[in-house]
């Protein structure tokens, strides 16, 4: 049994103890450094997980040597390590910004910042369902805490509501799995696969509602339509390094729902195949319209990313729902592409927020602001990217979804929605733009003018970004090879419920 | 008992419905904790119902209580508690900050709500 499956789970659990322990003791730069000493570890631990992986195993941890599927079961293959290394990236560049002195305020970002990473990376990583409910709660405790961070009214009224939509979520998917339970005595996912597809007519109804609601939960966590509204304003609400962690959060139902898609609901899934189907789509198309509608009628820019984030989301769950190989791995590349860049745009938000002095990130007209040019040049490298104009990553895996989308029959829907709603982040993204960079207007400049530095993370991820143009090759070739092993779950069970411990090599 | 345990958890469940919809932030956290206790019962009954079975290893006994669904239901005990506890200091906060305890912090809703 490999050891490296647990340990981006143990690092940042440990590092968050120390952290929290020592938050008296040493002074705030020693825990700085600590802290990315901690996440760069966590890249290099999530590198050698993906590189473990790449050849197409699936790599089994059994917590205390319980044999799967009764003890508690970790599972890493090809798309649970790239998530993993797509959170540990961005959470580097977000602690390398939060570390200039959004940290300052409370000893608890630290800890909490290694907490969030704990539940984000178990989520990806375990399969056990029960376990996701328990790793779901690790990471959604450690956000409310991050989120509130700072403290403020408008932060507090966002996070009330951050808070309870998300409690009521977790209620919900306590349901979700006690009828899933209820129906089929397992709670691991690899054998609830095997037991859904077996069930009997009677037991057909529970279980599809027990499945149902599982995706409404996971749904909330994507901010799918109608479930979306909590989005914009939390993210808009809390300070950029937690808003550009948070855009892996939303990846989480992503991550969830791709996974029961493929698991339980793939072609070999007997009467429950294709449950999802009837929703994924149309829903997917509703978020992608309405997040570009809500980018053209926001006032500041923050609020405006938010829905632009409603928009990928859209794009991600369309290329889920045409559920091929070639849809899913663009979807995959879309994924970290929507994630790299949203990080980035809200780190970039708040660098142009406090050049503007009184007038914030809001969209009226305020005094030229210092760097413009650099700022200027970032915004305008990020807009490409999430407006998905050529020649960079957006455009890439956009193109690549509406390719898959081509044989599908709802394809006059798909294109029309996703050219349309490109088409209006354009127009949103522009109109911004020109806002907040061209037009000088009256008013108070700025009492303090931030460093360049404060920069550097924002250009950083850009830069990741522009490099996900470049390797675009080996790695939607990467991609592809994930889409095929999600779409041959067969293995992925086999492995979970082998009882042997040793990876199997396909 | 199964009609009674049913009917007691969609009684649970729909008063705790009606108030996490209410607009001042006491009944929601009452709301909150009233589907958490909701969730709670249902998952101890996901095991099904039975009556003087043993949940551990017995040579002589007939059958056994599942016992997975306790490990189940005192997670979700100890979490909801967790979170009860931090939505009311939230609350709390909320209502020192933005001076009133109406769920969006608007006051002009007064007595309506």
């Amino acid at each position: 049994m490999s050891h490296l499956v647990i340990l981006p789970l143990l690092l940042p659990l440990l590092a968050g103890a120390l952290l929290l322990l020592v938050r008296r003791a040493l002074p705030l730069t020693v825990r700085r450094r600590l802290n990315l000493v901690a996440v760069l570890a966590q890249v290099g631990v999530a590198l050698a997980l993906l590189l473990a992986v790449a050849d197409g195993s699936v790599l089994t941890y059994q917590l205390g040597d319980w044999p799967a599927p009764y003890g508690i079961v970790l599972v890493a293959d090809r798309l649970s390590a790239w998530m993993v290394l797509l959170t540990a990236l961005l959470a580097l560049f977000a602690l390398l910004y939060a570390i200039r002195g959004t940290d300052a305020g409370s000893r608890h970002f630290q800890p909490l910042f290694q907490l969030q990473l704990f539940g984000l990376c178990g989520a990806f990583l375990t399969g056990d369902l029960f376990n996701l409910f328990v790793f779901f709660e690790v990471l959604l405790l450690a956000s409310y805490g991050l989120l509130l961070h700072g403290g403020g009214a408008e932060r507090t009224r966002a996070g009330l509501h951050f808070v309870v939509v998300n409690l009521v979520g977790s209620t919900l998917f306590l349901f979700a799995a006690g009828t899933l339970y209820g129906v089929t005595g397992t709670l691991n996912m690899a054998d609830l696969a095997g037991k859904l597809a077996a069930l009997g007519p009677d037991e057909l109804g529970l279980a599809r509602a027990g499945a149902l609601l599982l995706f409404a939960v996971f749904a909330l966590k994507a901010a799918l339509f109608p479930l979306y509204l909590w989005l914009p304003t939390a993210y808009a609400a809390t300070s950029a390094p937690v808003a550009a962690l948070f855009a892996v959060m939303t990846k989480v139902g992503i991550y969830a729902i791709l996974r029961i898609q493929t698991l339980w609901f793939g072609d070999g899934a007997g009467e429950l195949a294709g449950l999802l189907d009837p929703w994924l789509l149309p829903l997917a198309l509703v978020t992608m319209a309405l997040g570009s509608l809500g980018a053209l009628a926001s006032t500041t820019l923050r609020i405006q990313i938010g829905y632009l984030v409603l928009v990928s989301i859209g794009v991600l769950l369309t290329a889920i729902a045409l559920g091929d190989r070639d849809s899913i791995a663009a979807a995959l590349y879309y994924l970290v592409h929507t994630t790299l860049a949203t990080g980035a745009f809200y780190l970039l938000a708040e660098g142009i927020a406090r050049r503007r002095g009184a007038a914030g990130d809001r969209l009226i007209d305020a005094p030229t602001m210092p760097h413009a040019g650099q700022v200027g040049t970032l915004f305008f490298i990020a807009a490409i990217l999430v407006a998905g104009l050529p020649p960079f990553s957006g455009f890439l895996g956009k193109l690549m979804v509406l390719r898959a989308a081509l044989d599908d029959p709802a394809m006059a829907w798909i294109l029309a929605v996703v050219l349309t709603s490109g088409l209006l982040g354009i127009v949103a993204l522009a109109r911004s733009g020109s806002l907040l960079l061209l037009r000088a207007g009256p008013g108070e400049p700025p009492a303090a003018t931030p460093g360049r530095a404060e920069l550097l993370p924002a250009t950083a991820l850009l830069a990741l970004c522009i490099g996900l143009t470049l390797g675009a090759g080996p790695l939607s070739a990467f991609t592809q090879a994930t889409a095929e092993q999600l779409l041959v779950p067969e293995h992925y069970v086999e492995t979970v419920l082998g009882g042997d411990m040793e990876a199997h090599a396909r | 008992m199964e009609a009674l345990i049913s009917i007691l958890i969609g009684l649970l469940t729909a008063c705790g419905v009606y108030l996490v919809l209410r607009a001042r932030t006491f009944p929601v956290v009452m709301g909150l904790t009233l589907l958490s206790y909701g969730v709670n019962l249902f998952l101890f009954a996901t095991g099904r119902l039975t009556i003087g079975q043993p949940a551990v290893i017995d040579a002589q006994a007939p059958g056994y209580a599942d016992p997975l669904p306790q490990a189940l239901v005192l997670t979700a005990i100890v979490i909801s508690f967790a979170m009860t506890a931090f939505v009311i200091m939230l609350s709390l906060k909320a209502r020192a900050e933005l001076g009133n305890d109406h769920v969006d912090g608007h006051a002009d809703e007064e007595g309506r709500a």
